[in-house]
């Protein structure tokens, strides 16, 4: 390697985003290079300084309520008659769904965006400080036994560190009136909640990503479990999380 | 008339954006180096990202909104015709600066001393395009380099580089101050 390639990968190294091998790569230039080895020193220094000092700025007060006032449906819009009047004709088509016998498929798919809606709530509450984990480990075998006794399911605790998918924690949460585990994963600074609760069916029900307030949420059921992964990364994200962990748990139930 | 489904619309995208508008705004402000400025391409930026976030897939907030943010700016640049500081991805002088000096100094006295955030904030300010850019939304926003790279549309290596330049030309700046100060 030469110093003008260390002079920028060492930058890299300092953000953490290279790969075990090149890492090693620029740590052993800088080991056999003075010269770099004092740039990485003063960068490192000058990071750290920047680290502690507060270089942000909040919005003001006025803009947030600025912007709030242009998005449809703000305080300062009333509803028109109109809608109301559409309230109505919805309402009249539920009834007439309800009269011809379709009312149990309307319900159910109900249930399942209520159930969507509790499941982002507690991923957003567990956001919230001192919320995310009741156990903090990235040792699954610390985290598996802690769920004993507490639930009527022993969720599966599978690390994923390998495949770039952080084990952190597991706690205990309550989705629709029932305790249900949660094990926590980190992408990158984004917190990844997969919970898990029991079913009746044990069929294998295909994963499906669904959005809600700006969270992906991909469900799937599996062995008498249904999961629900909720997070802030991309959807093709959560997919390969979903199915990293899926590939592990097969790869467990069979070893 | 806002139709039920625009309210909902509004609903999910509240809670998906509203919650960086610091980050927002705090990029704004680097980038157009005023306040009032930056208020008004935050609000564009708000506006334009209601209105195409039925077309928003992800992958993270965040980016997207820079990304929208930054082509905000770039109009506002090209409104102030006067001030040529456009975030564009031409050479300038500051591509030629060098990745380090050689000052000679001891590692002892390159040890910088703590700043009030205002001094380092001017400093940031005076750093040069496209490299003020990609330190504001490594050093401040957090972003990753992914990331970076969506929000601004140039290859990983190119935000690399950058980033290296920035920080060479942040720090050259810094002890060139302190060297005065003395």
């Amino acid at each position: 390697m030469t110093c003008d390639e260390a002079r920028i990968l060492l930058h890299a190294l300092l953000d953490n985003e290279l790969d075990a091998g090149h890492a090693r790569e620029v740590e052993a230039h800088i080991a056999g290079c003075p010269a770099c080895a004092a740039e990485f020193a003063a960068q490192r220094e000058m990071r750290r300084v920047l680290a502690d000092t507060n270089l942000r700025y909040v919005a003001p007060a006025s803009l947030r309520s600025r912007i709030e006032a242009s998005l449809p449906g703000s305080q300062s819009q009333q509803p028109t008659r109109r809608s109301v009047l559409r309230g109505f004709a919805m309402g009249s088509a539920v009834s007439a769904l309800a009269a011809s016998g379709v009312v149990a498929v309307v319900l159910r798919q109900d249930d399942q965006q209520r159930i969507l809606s509790e499941v982002v709530s507690a991923h957003l509450r567990s956001l919230q400080a001192g919320h995310l984990t009741d156990v903090v480990s990235t040792d699954q075998h610390t985290v598996k036994p802690w769920f004993n006794g507490k639930l009527d399911v022993a969720p599966p605790v599978i690390d994923l560190t390998a495949q770039g998918f952080t084990l952190v924690g597991g706690r205990l949460d309550y989705i629709d009136a029932r305790a249900i585990g949660a094990v926590v994963y980190k992408r990158r600074q984004h917190v990844i909640n997969l919970f898990v609760s029991q079913t009746t069916s044990t069929e294998h029900r295909p994963p499906k990503t669904q959005t809600m307030q700006g969270f992906n949420c991909r469900r799937w059921g599996e062995r008498g479990l249904n999961f629900w992964a909720v997070s802030d990364i991309g959807a093709d994200e959560l997919a390969e999380f979903v199915d990293k962990f899926e590939a592990a748990m097969k790869a467990n139930v069979e070893g | 008339m806002p139709a039920i489904d625009d309210l909902q619309k509004a609903r999910r995208f509240r809670e998906a954006a509203l919650p960086y508008l610091d980050d927002v705004y705090t990029l704004a402000r680097y980038l157009l180096r005023d306040a009032s400025d930056a208020e008004d391409a935050v609000q564009e930026c708000y506006l334009r990202a209601l209105k195409h976030f039925d077309s928003y897939r992800g992958p993270a907030m965040k980016p997207w909104l820079f990304a929208i943010l930054r082509n905000v700016c770039n109009a506002e640049h090209a409104r102030r015709a006067h001030r040529p500081s456009a975030i564009e991805d031409a050479p300038g002088a500051a591509e030629q600066t060098p990745l380090w000096q050689e000052t000679g100094a001891s590692p002892e006295s390159e040890v910088l001393r703590s700043r009030d955030a205002g001094s380092i904030r001017k400093l940031i300010d005076a750093l040069a395009e496209p490299f003020k850019e990609t330190f504001v939304l490594r050093e401040i926003n957090n972003l990753s380099y992914r990331e970076i790279a969506e929000a601004v549309g140039a290859p990983i290596g190119t935000v690399m580089s950058r980033l290296a330049r920035a920080r060479a030309m942040l720090r050259a700046a810094w002890t060139a101050e302190e060297e005065q100060a003395k």
